[in-house]
């Protein structure tokens, strides 16, 4: 265990009622104040992860530690940790200010200060002329808002949230996106963020895990996921579309076949059109408004390639040039 | 417009058939014969005033009354813990726990009514009330955890573990946030599990004996040996006292989704 480590999960095993395990071996460590994502298809054990850190998930194996204490049997509702769901997980029957205020009466919190950190929090999300509507009074967004002032209230060590903006219409998953990293800064609250969107984990992380089947397939800075994929699971998460086994495509383009890599891939900004060793037909042409997108068709396999709506002289069923450079590749492992 | 008169025929019918018989009885209540007739050749209000002056009737009110009332408490008070065991908790064995509990529902009473009294009357040496508060508590039971169960399989487990996370624990969560959003379901069985008591005749049968006796079951021994209109009356006062109690728990808690 990374002693600097303000939440470490150790040789996690994870896995409902005498299933197989969800999550086998995890090991992550998250610093303080830092915002990490759990980044990966459905069905990959992020929230079960995250279930367990939580406190509702008991695990199989492994230990869960916080702030350098063992909480791995620790009940949910002494961890202080806040909790944000997808489903917003709101109480029905109680106001906004009610769901707020929850946490703060179940720790006995006093009234005059109950009120202050209530209103406080609602302010900070917005809210505070809605302290006395229903939940189902709310528009999604509202009610997201809501969950998120209820987990951070209590001023939990550590705040989860469980796809939180999934629910949402495009243009509010932006503003909301913004808006959590705006508190999270405020609050300097340390958070795990689970998420299936890749963008939401670019735009919002100061490091990414991403997850396959249980297990951590590669974690950085967004930076570092995006540019530099390590496997092929992470290159076709992170938009890497052009993807070839490395013994077919290693003399076409000239790559060293080097020692342990199974494939390469470019992105498809990074091929070269119009001039190259390499020849295609045009599959299909997307007009994106900024760019065009070509899909052509090759001896080793399909090539995705942009191409700045300027150059986009080719048409379908044009045959051109292009080139995949050696140095834009990315090696990757399985 | 030949086709379209055959489902008023037959809604016309159902409604005859449902409500016919109550007006029979609600006319027949207020005649002014010796006999139960109908249709009555006077009017009166003097099988009202009689039913009141039955002692039979008074005594076996109260029972009836204490008597749903408690054990629809009871009903309710482990019919609640049992819905939600079965609605949260991998509990073994909780089919055949759900066909045991939703039995009642299925046998014929008077089936239910034999076994519970050889249970209780034939090999344990209880007193009679004891015995019908506990046999009408089995009966009402099933319906406990089944309504209740639904309303419980609307509220989502997220809630829960929400609250349980913002330092809840187990049985505040249940209290503080479980109870208060199934409150609807909760009265809609206890309002159905009554009804079901105070109606309750084969089980009522078997149960009681000297001194202790249930309204329906004196409105069938006073039918035995008296063919007067006292009957239409009494069920007249109990179909009003019915219809009210639905009416003003529908008014305050809206259960008719339950239902």
């Amino acid at each position: 265990m990374n002693m600097s480590d303000f939440l470490s999960l150790e040789n996690l095993t994870l896995a409902y009622t005498k299933g197989t395990a969800v999550v086998e071996g995890l090991h992550l460590g998250v610093a303080e104040g830092e915002l990490v994502s759990l980044l990966g298809p459905s069905g990959c054990g992020k929230t079960t992860t995250m279930r367990a850190i939580a406190g509702l998930l008991v695990p199989r194996a492994g230990t869960v530690h916080l702030a350098g204490q063992d909480i791995t049997h620790l009940p949910a509702n002494k961890r202080d940790i806040g909790l944000v769901f997808q489903s917003y997980a709101l109480f029905p029957h109680l106001s906004t200010f009610e769901n707020v205020a929850f946490g703060l009466r179940m720790r006995r919190v006093g009234k005059d200060e109950l009120a202050h950190r209530v209103m406080e929090a609602l302010r900070t999300v917005g809210l505070a002329d809605f302290a006395e509507r229903l939940p189902a009074q709310l528009s999604g967004g509202q009610q997201q808002r809501v969950a998120l002032a209820r987990a951070f209230v209590i001023r939990p060590r550590l705040l989860l949230l469980d796809e939180p903006l999934s629910n949402l219409d495009a243009k509010l998953r932006l503003e909301m996106r913004a808006e959590l990293r705006r508190i999270q800064r405020e609050l300097g609250i340390t958070m795990l963020y689970v998420t299936h969107d890749q963008g939401e984990a670019l735009a919002l992380s100061d490091r990414i895990v991403i997850m396959r089947l249980g297990k951590i397939e590669q974690m950085g800075t967004p930076e570092e996921v995006y540019a530099k994929p390590k496997t092929s699971f992470v290159a076709q998460f992170m938009g890497w579309d052009n993807l070839y086994p490395l013994e077919t495509i290693a003399g076409v383009v000239g790559l060293p076949a080097s020692a342990g890599y199974t494939h390469a891939s470019w992105r498809p900004e990074a091929v070269l059109t119009g001039s190259g060793n390499l020849q295609g037909r045009v599959l299909a042409r997307t007009y994106q408004g900024q760019s065009v997108e070509y899909l052509l068709e090759s001896p080793f396999g399909s090539v995705k390639a942009v191409v700045a709506v300027e150059q986009a002289q080719w048409h379908e069923g044009q045959t051109l040039n292009f080139a995949l450079p050696a140095e834009k590749a990315a090696l990757l492992k399985g | 417009m030949r086709e379209s008169r055959f489902p008023i025929v037959m809604l016309g019918m159902a409604l005859l058939f449902l409500v016919g018989p109550f007006v029979v009885v609600f006319i027949s209540a207020f005649s002014g014969d010796r006999t139960l007739a109908f249709p009555p050749s006077s009017f009166s209000l003097q099988w009202f005033a009689k039913v009141l002056t039955v002692e039979a009737f008074q005594a076996s009110f109260v029972t009836s009354m204490w008597l749903g009332v408690l054990s629809t408490l009871l009903a309710l008070l482990m019919g609640i813990p049992v819905a939600y065991a079965l609605a949260r908790y991998q509990v073994p064995g909780a089919e055949v726990i759900r066909v045991i509990l939703t039995s009642p529902l299925i046998l014929p009473a008077l089936v239910v009514g034999l076994a519970l009294l050889r249970y209780f009357v034939l090999i344990g040496n209880n007193s009679i009330s004891f015995g019908l508060l506990i046999g009408h508590t089995a009966l009402l039971l099933p319906y406990a955890v089944r309504v209740v169960s639904a309303s419980l399989a609307n509220l989502s487990r997220d809630i829960e573990d929400a609250a349980h996370s913002l330092g809840a624990n187990r049985l505040q969560t249940f209290f503080r946030v479980v109870l208060p959003n199934i409150r609807g379901g909760v009265a809609a069985a206890g309002v159905l599990a009554f009804i079901t008591s105070f109606n309750q005749v084969p089980v009522s049968l078997f149960l009681t004996g000297p001194g202790v006796s249930t309204l329906p079951i004196q409105m069938l021994l006073y039918m035995e040996y008296t063919y007067d209109p006292t009957i239409a009356a009494l069920s007249t006062l109990l179909i009003l006292f019915s219809i009210l109690f639905v009416l003003l728990t529908e008014r305050l808690l809206g259960i008719s989704k339950y239902v």
